[in-house]
């Protein structure tokens, strides 16, 4: 370690200094989290009046659920899809913009706008454009022959979400994959294509391995994106249906524990979910921290 | 979540700062647009009748999240003297006994003058514990009824006065609609799985929807509405649907099917007595009103129809006792006859009291509007046995919802009638249980 050090006179001044983070991650994460494992152990009617301490009963239950289960799996297929079609879409959308001489930055600019989109808001507009009754997209497919409805086919239910979800990480992602190819060394490239490589031959070899470790740290925040942070776009396009085909497991938690009032398997699912979040972050530390091998 | 508790609390602190002499007596409801403006000068009109108290609304979205948040206050102790919860609700309050302070009892205590028997019968049976009682206060009831297009039926050569009486007759008229081009689709509806297509259905052909009385017996009764009627009811809907006599609304309420019959897609629209007033004010075309249909495969005399809407609940904890005199001097005042058919008159909502109802026959409203009283006919015609009187069950919102990815899955072709609502029974006894269990140690 070469980092400078510095070394407090005072013992109690460091932890003074870091109190207020402190603090506020003990009120906000630690002690709601802290609940959240209480109550997942717990039987208790919606008041909070009554409650049973029932051991690992809400567990277990989890397990022999069906539709947990169901909720498990969309969520591989949900966040894989996005995490596929919006880093597909960036790179590509970036690869195009690095090639651009002028308006760069117009361009660039102009991409970053849907970041800026509250997730209800995009959920929404998705949902107008692929409303059944009234959207322009499935008035469209109608003329290809193609009866799009979301309510009740749990494919075009599934692709909307995606679609919604998948849109608004675009823009992130291609900020990173735009820095990530603006720092590729253009001697390498020049290099390749004196030698006689085409443009995709070039891509392929050199510029996309080198991009992997961008690559890779996106991977896992979308991953993470698509798992926790998609809560709205379900909320206002499918809410979960038809027949559970888009409930992912963070709106099982909402439905189950907020709209149905079944607050100690709703607690279980959000522990188990929070297990799910420590492994992504030891994920990240472990092989991000350390750089992709290329 | 959060946002909506933030939300809470700014208005807890809003309506705490504005201190006056009155004592303020705080209202959690779930009526946006035109019925919350109406609910909104109710309270206004309370609070100029007198100076003692303070009636406060605060609109706190829709049904369910009305009542979630309730709760959510009431674990926080910062729960509304009033709050207005959805008829699905019922079960889940009536469990809650520590939380809930029964009307009848609150009357009783502040010396208010109360009298069940003032109340229409159907209404007041929902809402009284086994012992008789009335446990909270009836305000916005309804009841599913039919509305249809004329001009649509004219186009498609039927009779414009003449309304669907039966299903088959329904699926006969919209067939004609479909064919000839008067419209795309026969018919839609609100709440396809459950309180119009599952819970009314079950009502009024007479068919049981669970044990016990439909749970007014206890805690303990389980749901049974996987019958041979109801699944063959559910058959035929998807058979309506493929041929596009019958156009699925979206779960829940529905979303999509008001739109489709204002935009003259469906010729016919099955939602809750009190659209009235949307359909009339979005509609560009002749609206007819009629009666539910019924099933003359199983019944040839239809029951009454079970009631939906809301009533008001009043939550114990209040530090201060006097709200809770002012909620039943409220409460006194909303069962004044004018009062009452003021509201039922401009809501569509039944009207609550007898007097009410004889108040707007003696000022001659329902000569006046026609269909206007379709309603209440319906809900009071013959005499309501175990399977008509309602139903109730705790968790039933959850319950719903998983009726609704039944009837998907039905529509969807993966499922029919029978395997859909056999599995909807045992999901929603699995709520049941756990319900039960939470509730009773």
């Amino acid at each position: 370690m070469q980092t400078k050090r510095t070394v407090f006179k005072s013992r109690l001044l460091p932890y003074l200094l870091l109190a207020p983070q402190l603090i506020i991650t003990l009120i906000f994460f630690v002690w709601p989290a802290g609940q959240a494992i209480w109550q997942s152990f717990l039987r208790q009617d919606p008041f909070g009046m009554k409650d049973t301490f029932i051991w690992f009963a809400n567990y277990t239950r989890l397990l022999g659920d069906a539709d947990y289960m169901n909720a498990l799996g969309v969520t591989v297929v949900f966040s894989i899809g996005v995490t596929a079609l919006s880093m597909g879409a960036s790179l590509l959308l970036a690869v195009c913009v690095n090639r651009v001489i002028r308006s760069q930055r117009f361009y660039t600019t102009l991409l970053v706008w849907p970041y800026a989109v509250a997730p209800a808001a995009s959920g929404l507009l998705w949902w107008f454009m692929f409303n059944p009754s009234v959207g322009i997209i499935p008035y469209g497919l109608n003329y290809l022959g193609y009866n799009w409805n979301f309510r009740l086919n749990p494919n075009d239910a599934m692709i909307l979400v995606i679609i919604a979800a998948a849109w608004k990480q675009i823009s992130y992602n291609f900020l990173f994959f735009v820095a990530g190819l603006q720092s590729v060394p253009h001697s390498l490239t020049e290099a390749a294509a004196i030698d006689g490589a085409g443009p995709v031959k070039r891509f392929w070899t050199i510029v996309f391995p080198l991009l992997s470790p961008t690559t890779f740290f996106l991977a896992v925040i979308n991953i993470t994106y698509a798992m926790f942070d998609t809560f709205p776009i379900i909320d206002s396009t499918t809410s979960g249906g038809p027949a559970q085909s888009t409930n992912i497991l963070v709106y099982k938690v909402y439905a189950d524990g907020f709209i149905g009032l079944n607050l100690g398997p709703s607690a279980a699912q959000s522990v188990v979910l929070m297990l799910i979040v420590v492994l992504l972050t030891i994920v990240q530390f472990r092989w991000i921290e350390r750089k992709v091998q290329y | 979540m959060f946002k909506k508790l933030s939300i809470a609390a700014a208005a807890i602190a809003l309506s705490a700062t504005s201190s006056m002499a009155a004592t303020e007596v705080t209202w959690w409801h779930a009526m946006g647009g035109k019925l919350g403006q109406k609910l909104e000068d109710v309270a206004k009109k309370f609070n100029e009748s007198q100076s003692e108290y303070k009636i406060v609304p605060v609109y706190k979205g829709t049904y369910p999240e009305t009542l979630t948040a309730a709760i959510a206050a009431f674990r926080a102790g910062q729960q509304p003297a009033i709050v207005q919860v959805f008829e699905v609700g019922t079960g889940t309050m009536m469990a809650a006994k520590g939380a809930v302070y029964p009307v009848y009892q609150l009357m009783k205590d502040a010396g208010e003058p109360w009298d069940p028997s003032k109340f229409l019968a159907p209404v007041t049976g929902y809402y009284t514990d086994p012992q008789g009682n009335i446990l909270s206060m009836p305000f916005n009831s309804s009841t599913p009824i039919l509305y249809y297009n004329k001009d649509v039926f004219q186009k498609a050569g039927l009779n414009p006065d003449v309304a669907p009486k039966t299903w088959a007759e329904l699926g006969e008229m919209s067939k004609k609609i479909v064919s000839s081009g008067a419209a795309k689709c026969g018919f839609t509806m609100s709440y396809g799985a459950s309180w119009v297509g599952l819970e009314n259905y079950s009502a009024i052909q007479d068919l049981p929807y669970g044990t016990k009385q439909n749970g007014f017996g206890g805690m303990d009764a389980r749901l049974t509405f996987n019958g041979p009627h109801q699944a063959a009811f559910w058959d035929q809907l998807k058979k309506w649907h493929d041929d596009g006599s019958y156009k699925y609304g979206g779960p829940s309420g529905g979303a999509d099917a008001a739109p489709a019959f204002y935009s003259q897609q469906c010729a016919v629209y099955m939602n809750s007595s009190a659209s009235r007033a949307d359909v009339i004010a979005n509609s560009k075309f002749n609206v007819g009103f009629a009666p539910m249909p019924y099933d003359d495969k199983v019944t040839k005399d239809p029951k009454n129809s079970i009631i939906g809407g809301a009533t008001l609940w009043v939550l114990n904890g209040q530090k201060n006792k006097e709200v809770y005199k002012g909620a039943a001097k409220f409460f006194t005042y909303l069962s004044q006859p004018d009062i009452q058919a003021d509201w039922h008159q401009f809501t569509g909502y039944l009207p609550i009291t007898n007097a009410a109802y004889e108040l707007g026959q003696k000022q001659g409203y329902y000569a006046k509007n026609p269909g206007s009283d379709i309603a209440i006919k319906q809900i009071t015609r013959g005499t309501p046995d175990d399977n008509s009187k309602g139903v109730r069950f705790g968790n039933l919102s959850q319950i719903r919802d998983a009726l609704d990815q039944q009837l998907e899955a039905v529509l969807a072709g993966k499922k029919t009638g029978q395997q859909a609502l056999d599995d909807g029974a045992k999901q929603g006894n699995a709520i049941l249980t756990d319900f039960q269990a939470a509730n009773s140690n």
